[in-house]
């Protein structure tokens, strides 16, 4: 059902090749694509800028670690420095009075640099000892972020965004603002769409499953682990430096602590480690649903007319954003995007191989 | 160079190191066993300082009886932590089980904060506040006790470790496989190390507690007792009281000489800075086991 294979042959090279190989595949993301388009006219202005703005922003930034952490397989618990320091650097370019695209650029560009230091310890050592030095150089980074009034922009340790501006139109509504994050988020999903099916994405493939059998199959794996770095943190600076200029206004070093690096590596390993689609269902989880179930108990202590001191509605969030990633993990450590499949291969072939099990 | 005032830091970093030490033998406790690297323990550490607060304030029990109460229900918790969570992802890649105990971490420190409210609570252990004076070198009194509770684990965990069930315990670290395969119950094995980590959590806590407050600034220690582990190398007890000296040592000295360059709050940094080194120059620390990866 749905995902119907009648009629799906593929002859050749190119067509086995194609990003969706199922025609309903292709539909959804079209759908999901005029929804994205449709939506500041039918979502009402608060929760477009509220809910959809930060979670397509988050989906482009989780896509980036997917890079990194889902198909190349090295860890990395230092994401959200190499976010700030896109966010810091483009802000400052923009206040300088380099246009925004480029400054946006440079952010990027920046982030890259700072964050291929990873790629060097990642060259050493991996899986724990690779989470533990990246959170080491997170903290280092953050102490670097607050000690320099020059980069965290003075005492208050806050820096004033300058109005975004792309291709010469001043950006200043709640839609303007949403096109921009959803543009930028379609192009890091076609970007990583095209990944997996890219001579690149085979070689980081190669690198995560065992980086010693991939040397001997001749894919560089020390060019192609800096090269998974660099591009992850691409992504992050301008994913930050974006975060800052539609949705913050206002970069500050606690945007950027280690409780958000730990928040994005939850969002890719929540919705799936080298899934797509999982990510944006990750960042949907781990962002909103916090949010309602506070919301949720807020109105069932109403309607019980129980009183609920303020503190423990402060820490509900909290703890049920950790019970998440513990539930999420057990019932499917590869996460939604696992589940996802499953659903779908399931529908595959309804009504037919149903007796099997 | 004023050496009275170099050996005082050098002491105090000894016994603030000893500290450490006694947060990172929970850590070293688990990975030993189950090479799960638990970053849960700050988290831990606050419930188990809380719990005992709950008995001993809220509840009113005095002290004495309060603290080893509250070992037993951490005891209790952590056999149920690896009972329902970690035992159903055993065999997975680290990058889950690292996330498990994050989530675990996150989800405590929450719950924790929620049943009992965010603002910092003191201890109240009765141990005075006077400076104990040896020489012209100033000492915390609490320092010192905390510094023996930890060499105190540290004794009765290398007796523990020459018992039958101890002696079960270092076959498992040694090779799970082959622990089965002679009849030992590995998952028993594995619970009982979360176990004995999380009454290492309540000796953490009510120490800690007593220093700084018991409140959510007590999860922050698992930088310092991380770096301690890995220094240590993660799969020795012994590593750990020697790296939290030579930490606690580092730390005070270093934060001395740099604070006044950089403009205070070094502290971290150094710490970050060991941890980055120890782990570019030799992975498996100062007496962990080094394994040799085969293709």
């Amino acid at each position: 059902m749905f995902y119907r294979l009648s009629g799906v042959h593929h002859a050749n090279y190119v067509s086995d090749s194609r990003i969706f190989k199922v025609p309903a595949d292709r539909n959804l993301a079209a759908f999901m694509f005029l929804i994205g388009i449709a939506a500041p006219f039918i979502i009402p202005s608060l929760y477009l800028n509220s809910y959809m703005l930060p979670w397509l922003i988050w989906t482009s930034a989780a896509l980036g670690l997917n890079l990194v952490t889902g198909w190349a397989g090295q860890l990395h618990l230092g994401y959200a420095a190499v976010m700030a320091v896109g966010a810091y650097s483009s802000i400052h370019a923009a206040r300088f009075g380099v246009p925004w695209e480029f400054a946006l650029l440079v952010g990027g560009l920046t982030s890259s640099v700072i964050g291929s230091l990873f790629a060097f310890a990642a060259l050493r050592v991996k899986g724990l000892y690779l989470a533990l030095t990246t959170l080491a150089m997170q903290f280092a980074m953050d102490w670097v972020l607050t000690h320099s009034p020059a980069i965290s922009g003075g005492s208050h340790a806050s820096l004033q965004s300058p109005t975004l501006a792309l291709l010469g139109q001043e950006i200043t509504t709640d839609t303007g603002f949403y096109y921009v994050a959803f543009g930028w988020c379609v192009l890091v999903t076609i970007f990583m769409l095209n990944l997996k099916r890219t001579g690149l994405g085979r070689a980081l493939v190669a690198v995560r499953e065992k980086d010693f059998a991939a040397a001997i199959l001749g894919v560089n794996s020390f060019y192609y682990k800096i090269l998974a770095f660099a591009t992850s943190s691409f992504i992050a600076g301008v994913s930050g430096a974006l975060l800052v200029a539609t949705f913050f206004f206002l970069a500050a070093p606690e945007q950027f602590s280690v409780a958000v690096s730990i928040q994005v590596l939850a969002m890719v390993i929540v919705g799936g480690l080298g899934s797509i689609i999982g990510s944006y269902l990750g960042v949907a989880l781990i962002l909103l649903v916090p949010g309602i179930v506070n919301g949720f108990v807020v109105s069932l202590s109403d309607w019980l007319g129980m009183q609920i001191n303020v503190e423990t509605l402060a820490h509900i969030p909290n703890a049920v954003y950790g019970a998440l990633i513990v539930i999420i993990l057990l019932i499917e450590p590869l996460g939604l995007g696992k589940l996802y499949g499953n659903i779908r291969d399931y529908l595959m072939v309804w009504p037919f191989d149903q007796f099997k099990k | 160079m004023d050496w009275v005032f170099l050996s005082e830091l050098a002491i105090n970093g000894v016994l603030t190191g000893l500290l450490y030490s006694l947060f990172a033998i929970g850590l070293v406790l688990i990975y030993k066993a189950s090479s799960v690297p638990n970053l849960a323990q700050g988290g831990l550490t606050m419930v188990g300082a809380y719990v005992v607060l709950a008995l001993s304030h809220d509840a009113g029990l005095p002290l004495w009886l309060a603290i080893p109460l509250a070992a037993l229900i951490m005891f209790g918790l952590g056999f149920g932590i690896e009972r329902v969570a970690l035992r159903r992802l055993a065999g997975r890649p680290v990058v889950m089980i690292l996330m498990l105990t994050l989530g675990l971490d996150i989800f405590l420190r929450g719950t924790t904060l929620a049943i009992w409210g965010g603002t910092s609570r003191s201890m109240e252990l009765g141990v005075s506040y006077d400076p104990l004076f040896l020489g012209d070198i100033f000492i915390s009194r609490i320092h010192l006790v905390g510094a023996g509770v930890a060499l105190a684990l540290f004794v009765a965990f290398m007796l523990f470790f020459r018992t039958r069930t101890g002696i079960k315990l270092r076959a498992i670290a040694d090779d799970y496989m082959a622990s089965w395969s002679v009849g030992i119950s590995v998952e028993r094995g594995v619970g009982l190390s979360w176990a004995l980590a999380s009454v290492v959590a309540v000796a953490a806590g009510v120490i800690w507690g007593e220093i700084q407050g018991v409140d959510q600034a007590l999860s922050l220690l698992l930088l310092k007792g991380l770096t301690v582990a890995v220094l240590g190398g993660l799969d020795s007890i012994l590593g750990a009281v020697i790296a939290g000296i030579i930490l606690g040592v580092v730390e005070n000295v270093g934060a001395d000489f740099l604070d006044p360059l950089v403009g205070g709050g070094s502290r971290e940094l150094i710490v970050a800075a060991v941890l980055i080194l120890t782990v570019m120059i030799r992975p498996h620390g100062l007496f962990g086991r080094h394994d040799i990866e085969r293709v």
